[in-house]
């Protein structure tokens, strides 16, 4: 007779990326030590620096790190929305658009002038143009100006265990909620 | 204790001294209500709206509400917090807030109230508008990108220090922080670090210069414990 057996709990997929952020919530996400291991137990990841994959396939979760400051960084946000079912925002700059927003007030070609013309020591006379580079926004923007997003965890970057409570509170089906000492804006 | 002298919050009696306000009398009993404009020893403005609670069915600022025996407050209610949360927000968007590389954060009350209130998001479309930081002052920045416009420093300057260096100008959306003087700059004030009016401000729009990130994360005022757990603080602090 055939006993009955649980099927094998599926993994859920993980994505995550880095728009205009400084890559300090990825740092704070790999910051989980040993916890790593049983995250790594719940989750396989998907398009991520730590798997180097460049697209994001069907995913359950996406991470996303950083405010969006450039074209690149809409695409890749709508590539995340468009394929993860829950999205979250991570970290200060994803959740308000941190401090690349201190150019908000400046008009984005005075910007680029100075850089590429006044700085001190800058041969150039040109402000880069090609069809690679992503253009500038005139606004630096956080990420739920663009698309819809689930989830936030403020924090500047948020700590490991922040993450690490949130994520399992997610994957376990409860509703996330951080603590009072991981509650951080900075 | 005497029936006469006491209201109710949330099912709570709470004690009062004639001519206490709700709030007053709250948080001395250690009963907190969220609040950014009232400040201890200065007379309740009721302008930024945090600590609006339900008297007797009706909405009403517990820093402007007279103390009455018998009164029944609504006060931490999901549906009030909820609302609190919304006006947070609001002042979240309206000005540029951006804790990370603020000298204020963690012993800041908009970010503390943010917390206690669980405000994970500012939701709204930010505005990003262009304010002006003044730092002609040898020792203070005014810094407007963080101002929400209270008003408790008009009035400690006014009331307490004499001096009507600050004014609101402007109105609704436009309302911001003047300074009395020809060329509208603090530095050629009368301004002191020892004014009432230089430690009343709830955010960090006006901060002591060379006096940064003097106490380490973990040490300041909101890093451990809550706001709504220092009703003592809130009280008997003086500027």
């Amino acid at each position: 007779m055939l006993s009955p057996q649980e099927p094998p709990k599926r993994k859920l997929r993980v994505a995550t990326a880095s728009l205009s952020g400084c890559f300090g919530c990825h740092m704070s996400l790999l910051d989980l030590d040993e916890n790593l291991l049983d995250l790594i137990e719940l989750v396989e990841f998907d398009r991520s620096p730590i798997t180097d994959i460049k697209h994001c396939g069907t995913c359950d979760i996406g991470l996303i790190e950083g405010g969006v400051c450039n074209s690149e960084n809409v695409h890749v946000l709508r590539e995340f929305r468009n394929n993860c079912r829950t999205l979250i925002a991570l970290g200060a700059c994803a959740v308000n658009g941190g401090l690349p927003t201190l150019r908000n007030g400046l008009d984005v070609r005075e910007v680029l002038r100075e850089v590429y013309f006044e700085m001190p020591g800058v041969v150039s006379n040109t402000i880069p143009n090609d069809v690679e580079l992503p253009l500038l926004l005139d606004k630096v923007r956080p990420i739920n100006e663009v698309v819809r997003v689930d989830y936030f965890i403020p924090g500047c970057p948020p700590s490991r265990d922040a993450i690490f409570k949130f994520l399992t509170d997610l994957i376990a089906g409860r509703t996330p909620r951080l603590d009072y000492p991981h509650m951080r804006f900075d | 204790m005497n029936l006469e002298d006491t209201f109710i919050i949330d099912g709570t009696p709470i004690p009062f001294e004639p001519s206490q306000t709700v709030l007053q009398a709250a948080l001395k009993a250690g009963v907190f209500i969220p609040h950014l404009c009232f400040y201890p020893g200065l007379r309740p403005n009721g302008s930024c709206k945090l600590c609006t609670v339900i008297i007797n069915g009706r909405h009403t600022s517990a820093c402007t509400a007279l103390a009455r025996s018998g009164i029944e407050v609504e006060n931490n209610t999901p549906e009030l917090n909820d609302k609190r949360r919304l006006m947070l927000q609001m002042l979240f968007v309206e000005g540029n807030h951006f804790c990370p590389g603020c000298e204020k954060s963690g012993n800041c009350q908009l970010q503390a109230l943010a917390y206690e209130l669980e405000m994970m998001t500012p939701h709204f479309s930010h505005f990003f508008p262009s304010r002006k930081i003044d730092a002609s002052h040898p020792e203070a920045f005014l810094d407007m990108n963080r101002c929400i416009a209270c008003g408790l420093c008009v009035q400690a300057s006014c009331e307490v220090d004499k001096k009507n260096i600050f004014a609101l100008s402007g109105r609704g959306m436009a309302s911001h922080i003047v300074i009395n003087t020809p060329s509208g700059k603090l530095g050629d004030s009368s301004f002191a670090l020892s004014d009432k009016a230089a430690n009343v401000c709830p955010v960090g729009a006006i901060l002591p210069k060379r006096h940064g990130f003097a106490l380490p994360i973990g040490q300041r005022l909101y890093d451990t414990l809550p706001i709504s757990s220092q009703t003592e603080f809130l009280t008997t602090r003086k500027a």
